[in-house]
């Protein structure tokens, strides 16, 4: 007997090619089994999702940072490949932090030897900078990061997310159950262009969950863990709440270069990174806001409570999340309408189709150190140790139309304005405004900014004075040595190579 | 004249604190050598003070040393090194009758001869913390042409009187706030108040600097950086209130050059108590 194609095909050599019917579940062969249908996906071990993933030696794995310091997934999942004897393997995390420093060893074993991130700080930072690795660690922005996936440079082969609830089928956020961190901004990214997706979850709720940040048809396994993160680290470290005097006075200082910069008018946007000082703006802005009557269209940004507060209060219309900070932000993110959760590449990545950071009226950024070109580097410690993040701060003030950065002109005793940055992470061309705690310096290039500052009887300087000032107080340091080892790259957001942290000499 | 709003105790033996005390602002600034800093810390900290003093930092700044009892063996020393670093005013701890402050000027005067500054240049505060200082306000505060203010400190006067403090209203200060603002506006000098200590109770604090501002002091002792601006956005005239003072005196002038004895601005008197209100109010440098 003659199959349906037959005669057709001997016509058309294209239909020649086409596959023939074998059956209605040749495709979906779960479809006939009722366990599988529902609980395919299902993993009884991180093991065994690992096994089913497909990993091989010297591919690339992923994770995101919404949990911050209480991320445990990224730990959990190295050591766990680590026992299972996997080698060569590329890391790439949105970020990473204190709380990873047992990376290290997986460095030494021979089970990480990439690594793709936006930031490496405590232990692992400092011996990446000794020269613990063969390859330079790449350290890209958090739009550069999309940038880098999509042009096919970073290619994920098994992203790992930590997400606080999902279905069985992978409807998964980070807003509700008891782990929640808020918003999946991150995971967004890994889930849309990885070739594997494991979710690790605490809770498995009811089909169909929503919201799904992580939709279903992203997801190809599930495993219930309790440990992927402890929510109330979140908001410690980077993204704290400052009580220091001098970060509530370069705030307060913020705060009133917001207000004269002649971009404070209703309707405005705007941006706090993370920093004590940076957050804490956000409080002193609220009682000028009130004052003179102005509500901001939107806030960006890795969200903190401050922000949830001002948006709960009406003072901010909506809210726009790639990462929630703290706990009250990622409430906020639960049961307001009005609070949207966006991908990394909606946020920032600057070959996106739209990023909401070309929104931005104001951000306040902080920085390691702001050099008498405006340069600034978040990356590198007075020590030369790579101790920070890039974060989205190449990428907010690239786009933003005032870019305000907060840092102390001290600290200890090493000056924050210097002669020439040791590493380059934003360029000067996009930095408006400095302030810190003795005055205020504005880019040659914004004439009239200066102007309104000087004119509202603010403290401002020449970014040269203030360098003068901070010398004056330290004396010369002397300068930092380096070998010629290059341990890590820092991209730019447009995935071009700015800058290179070379090993520091001991 | 510079107001006198806000004192910032300064730990002397805490460089990271006589190092960024300035960027604040206070009006003035108390390096403490007292108890602040303990018996094994007195010689370093009297040490790094006397550099402090002379630090370009804290020019525009009233710079307030805070010695030890002259009855200690350290309270000499700490006087020396006060005025030969030209420190503005010596705060006397503890001072209970008018000998004491009569004692501290006459090594005042000797110290200022020694290390050649003009007789009579540095100025005194005495700090009142017990009940025979509370009784003897009015005598200690005009025992010397040198003294520019009195402070009350809290916490040893309730010792001394065997209570505490109470929170909200505090009626055991009281008398003592009353005693020692009538003995310092006696004397024309200013009035401090107690110091608040929890840093982290800014409703608190607020509600004690307006009690302390409506009873008539012109400061507060502080104890922490952030407390600053906080009194100073307390104590700052409202505009409306400079913009009535203005009237004020632009009416008074114009009754003045037309030779009337009472002028009157939104169908209120003018007389000479609410004119000179109003010249205190903008004679007085409020800019934080």
């Amino acid at each position: 007997m003659n199959t349906v194609i037959e005669e057709p095909a001997r016509q058309n050599l294209q239909l020649s090619r086409l596959p023939e019917f074998a059956g209605a579940y040749a495709q979906t062969p779960y479809l006939a089994d009722s366990e599988r249908k529902l609980h395919r996906k299902r993993c009884g071990s991180l093991e065994e999702a690992i096994n089913r993933s497909g990993l091989k030696d010297g591919m690339t794995i992923s994770f995101h940072h919404a949990f911050r310091e209480g991320d445990k997934v990224i730990n959990t999942v190295v050591d766990a490949v680590a026992r299972m004897g996997f080698k060569n393997l590329t890391l790439a995390s949105s970020s990473l932090l204190n709380c990873h420093d047992p990376l290290v060893e997986h460095i030494k074993n021979g089970v990480i030897t990439g690594i793709y991130s936006s930031g490496l700080r405590g232990k692992l930072g400092e011996a990446i900078s000794n020269g613990l690795m063969e390859v330079p660690a790449q350290i890209h922005s958090h739009g550069g990061r999309v940038h880098l996936i999509q042009s096919g440079e970073l290619q994920i082969d098994v992203a790992f997310l930590g997400v606080s609830c999902c279905d069985e089928f992978g409807n998964a956020n980070g807003s509700r159950g008891k782990l929640s961190c808020g918003s999946l901004g991150y995971s967004k990214v890994d889930a849309q262009y990885a070739r594997t997706v494991v979710l690790l979850t605490p809770e498995i709720v009811p089909f169909p969950n929503y919201p799904a940040s992580v939709s279903q048809d992203r997801v190809d396994l599930i495993v219930q863990r309790e440990d992927i993160g402890d929510p109330s680290l979140i908001g410690v470290g980077a993204a704290r709440i400052t009580k220091n005097p001098r970060e509530l006075l370069i705030a307060r200082r913020a705060a009133a270069v917001i207000e004269h910069s002649g971009y404070f008018k209703d309707g405005f946007s705007m941006q706090t990174g993370s920093g004590g000082a940076s957050t804490a703006a956000t409080r002193f802005l609220e009682e000028r806001m009130a004052a003179l009557g102005i509500t901001a269209g939107f806030a960006l940004g890795g969200i903190t409570g401050a922000i949830a507060d001002l948006h709960k209060k009406g003072l901010v219309k909506a809210v726009v999340d790639v990462q929630s900070f703290d706990s009250d932000g990622a409430e906020s993110l639960r049961t307001s309408p009005a609070h949207l959760e966006i991908s990394a590449n909606e946020y920032a990545n600057p070959t996106s189709k739209a990023a909401y950071v070309d929104r931005v009226d104001v951000v306040i950024l902080s920085a390691l150190e702001i050099d008498v070109d405006f340069n600034v580097n978040v990356i590198t410690g007075s020590d030369g140790v790579i101790r920070g993040a890039s974060g989205g701060h190449c990428d907010v003030a690239a786009a933003a139309n005032l870019t305000i950065v907060v840092a102390p002109l001290v600290r200890g005793r090493i000056p924050t304005v210097v002669r020439r940055v040791s590493t380059l992470v934003t360029p000067g061309e996009s930095i408006d405004v400095v302030v810190t705690d003795h005055a205020i310096a504005v880019n040659s290039k914004r004439p009239e900014i200066d102007q309104r500052l000087r004119d509202a009887h603010l403290p401002v300087v020449t970014i040269e004075e203030l360098h003068e000032r901070a010398l004056a107080l330290t004396g010369e340091p002397e300068p930092l040595e380096f070998n010629d080892r290059p341990v890590a790259i820092i991209r730019y957001r447009d995935g071009s190579v700015i800058d290179v942290v070379r090993q520091v000499k001991n | 004249m510079k107001a006198r709003r806000s004192m910032l105790f300064v730990p002397g033996d805490n460089p990271a604190m006589l190092s960024t005390a300035f960027l604040y602002k206070p009006d003035s600034v108390m390096f403490d050598l007292e108890d602040a800093v303990s018996p094994r810390e007195k010689d370093s900290a009297r040490l790094l003070v006397f550099q402090v003093l002379n630090h370009p930092a804290y020019k525009d700044i009233e710079r307030v040393v805070r010695i030890n009892p002259l009855t200690s063996e350290y309270g000499l020393k700490d006087l020396g090194a006060a005025i030969r670093g030209r420190a503005d005013v010596i705060r006397l701890p503890k001072t209970d009758s008018a000998g004491e402050i009569h004692e501290l000027e006459s090594h005042v005067a000797r110290l200022e001869k020694e290390y050649g500054r003009p007789v009579g240049e540095t100025k005194l505060i005495a700090a009142i913390e017990s009940a025979s200082g509370v009784v003897n306000a009015l005598s200690i505060a005009t025992a010397s042409p040198r003294m520019i203010a009195i402070a009350l400190a809290g916490f040893d006067y309730l010792v001394d009187m065997g209570t505490r403090r109470s929170g909200g209203s505090e009626p055991e200060l009281f008398y003592a706030r009353a005693a020692v603002l009538h003995a310092a506006r006696n004397a024309h000098i200013d009035a401090f108040d107690v110091v608040y200590g929890n840093v982290d109770d800014e409703g608190g604090f607020l509600r004690e600097v307006h009690f302390a501002k409506q009873l008539g002091f012109d400061g507060k002792s502080l104890i922490h950086p952030k407390q600053v601006d906080l009194l100073h956005r307390a104590y700052a005239p409202s505009p409306a209130d400079l913009e009535y003072a203005r009237r004020v005196i632009a009416v008074a002038d114009a009754a003045r050059r037309n030779g009337l004895g009472v002028a009157s601005l939104d169908g209120k008197m003018v007389d000479p108590p609410v004119i000179k209100e109003a010249e205190q109010l903008l004679s007085r440098d409020y800019v934080a």
